[in-house]
């Protein structure tokens, strides 16, 4: 007995070709090349890509909801969990707007200490970068070599706040405490010698063929769609628009240190990358700078009110007891009023807009993300470029799940 | 031409190969033998709690809760009354491994020393269970770890 009943097929003849939908594709989120957890819905003309549908908000975790309930203390370790590539940057922009609030000013050291470690994250953040977009495009060997420099880096992390990552290092009216006697020296020899390392890298990179076939005039923004679509960082400088928050509004000791923005011109993925790779050595620079000019002095703020006041002075001290316990338990209060502190973090213009009731814990706080701005314009760049043309686009882009879900 | 050179010569697979070259015979070796080598952390490092006691044997903790009230993952969990001799101290002091964030406010918090994050890294465990810390547990670290962590205390004084 045949297993399958004979069916009568009915002798339709086809009449005219039917236009069929463009297959739709699932990339991600566990695709090793999706940065994370980037769910993209690809509608594919064959290889050509129609449309790219990013699927956001499987890492969410509410965390802006989840700092109204935290005091300004607690919420600050949230900031280094957005993104977890370059964490202290993060924690300057909501350390500088609690500041704003408050009205108070960090001391000199505190001031280039944050200054000496966010210029780290930015170089943590691109060897990062740089190193898995060239995985991405078929470059196995940056990211073996960028990863023992990058670790070294996250050692500096470690000893200055006790943790390779979560650094919870930065605090309203400076930084938690000064750093370790031999830290700053073994930072400028770091300094140092890491441009040898750039070199290496940049010979293996900048004028490969194949990675060159990969990013060069792929996923092309021009300048005027980088500035519509609220590009900042250096995916707007990539597109030649000099615009740099660290110059063009400097917070902290930016105003006194000699560095250079560098453009890229054509704003294709290897404008950007070019980009990213010249800032890691303007980025040395203002180490080497934050380092030779470092003051001695307090690193955070004297006011009690606010920050915890030492140790020796807190066991000594009723007054300084009765203030340790206040902030530790209620935390300080911060005045009504609202205001706006961005950052030019390693991926753009990261900000916080914070909301104050006067109470001890924000009633808003809006985080922006640059990553976010970028990612919604993956569509337009990667629109009728190869599928995996959309993998360099996506390297390109530099986008960190952590912050983008928030 | 110039181009036309490179293309033929292959010279980028040339210049990896070379460096390839250097980076194995005239570099020196970073990757170490984890298990059984590992690699430096500092005095200020954030690891697995612990409570200390005094050099006598008296736990230190005195029930301030001031490390419950900091934490902002709300991973800690006391409960005090007075113990026979008068003295205020836990009955019950949990962490739970699962929750903490380990950003070390609970050690910043402290006004004896107590409760501190330790150098120990390596405390996986096979179940979840295991990670809900109790009293017994953080004093047994405590008691493990007293030399390195005292050590550790010292060293970062002068920036506390």
């Amino acid at each position: 007995m045949p297993l399958r009943k004979k069916v009568d097929t009915p002798d339709i003849a086809i009449q005219e070709e039917t236009q069929i939908k463009p297959y739709t594709m699932n990339f991600g989120p566990q695709h090793p090349a999706a940065h994370g957890v980037l769910r993209l819905v690809l509608e594919m003309e064959g290889e050509i890509v129609e449309r790219a549908d990013p699927h956001i908000g499987l890492l969410h975790r509410g965390t802006e909801k989840l700092i109204e309930y935290k005091t300004y203390t607690q919420a600050l370790p949230y900031f280094d969990r957005l993104d977890y590539v370059a964490p202290m940057n993060q924690e300057h922009a909501f350390a500088l707007a609690t500041e704003n609030l408050l009205g108070i000013t960090v001391p000199p050291r505190g001031q280039y200490i944050r200054v000496l470690f966010c210029e780290l994250g930015r170089i943590l953040n691109h060897i990062l970068n740089i190193t898995t977009f060239a995985l991405d495009v078929g470059a196995l060997t940056p990211a073996l070599w960028g990863f023992e420099e990058r670790e070294k880096g996250m050692e500096f992390y470690e000893r200055v706040c006790g943790a390779r990552l979560h650094a919870n290092y930065f605090r309203t009216g400076g930084v938690a405490q000064d750093m370790p006697a031999g830290l700053a020296e073994d930072m400028y020899e770091w300094c140092e010698e890491l441009p040898k390392f750039l070199q290496d890298l940049e010979s293996l990179l900048t004028n490969n063929r194949i990675f060159k076939q990969r990013t060069v005039d792929i996923g092309i923004v021009s300048a005027e769609e980088a500035q519509d679509w609220g590009f900042s960082g250096p995916m707007l400088r990539g597109s030649g628009i000099v615009w740099d928050l660290r110059k063009s509004q400097p917070y902290e000791v930016y105003e006194k240190m000699d560095f250079d923005i560098p453009i890229g011109k054509t704003g294709d993925c290897y404008a950007r990358y070019l980009v990213r790779m010249a800032e890691m050595y303007e980025s040395i620079k203002i180490m080497k700078q934050a380092i030779e000019q470092m003051p001695e002095g307090y690193v955070k703020s004297n006011d009690y009110k606010v920050s915890p006041p030492p140790r020796a002075e807190m066991k000594n001290s009723m007054e300084a007891l009765i203030h340790h316990f206040k902030l530790f338990t209620e935390g300080y209060h911060v005045p009504a009023g609202e205001t706006y502190a961005a950052v030019e973090a390693p991926k753009g213009e990261f900000g916080v807009y914070l909301v104050s009731d006067g109470s001890n814990k924000p009633y808003r706080c809006r985080i922006r993300a640059p990553g976010f701005a970028h990612l919604q314009a993956l569509d337009f760049m990667s629109k009728g470029h190869q599928l995996a043309d959309t993998v360099s686009i996506i390297g390109s882009l530099d986008i960190v799940f952590g912050e983008i879900d928030r | 031409m110039d181009n036309f050179a490179r293309a033929f010569f292959l010279t980028e697979i040339v210049k990896g190969f070379l460096l390839t070259l250097k980076y194995m015979f005239f570099v020196p070796r970073v990757t170490i033998n984890y298990p059984h080598e590992k690699g430096p952390i500092s005095p200020r490092f954030r690891g697995e709690h612990a409570l200390r006691r005094y050099p006598n044997g008296e736990e230190r903790c005195i029930a301030c809760k001031l490390c419950e009230a900091i934490c902002p993952a709300l991973a800690i969990t006391i409960e005090a009354e007075p113990r026979d001799d008068g003295s205020r101290r836990t009955t019950r002091y949990d962490i739970d491994m699962t929750k903490c964030i380990y950003c070390g406010l609970c050690q910043e918090a402290c006004p004896v020393d107590a409760i501190v994050e330790g150098p120990n890294f390596e405390f996986a465990t096979e179940t979840r269970e295991e990670l809900f810390y109790n009293k017994e547990k953080l004093l047994e670290n405590g008691d493990r770890w007293e030399a390195q962590i005292a050590a550790n205390l010292i060293a970062n004084a002068p920036y506390r």
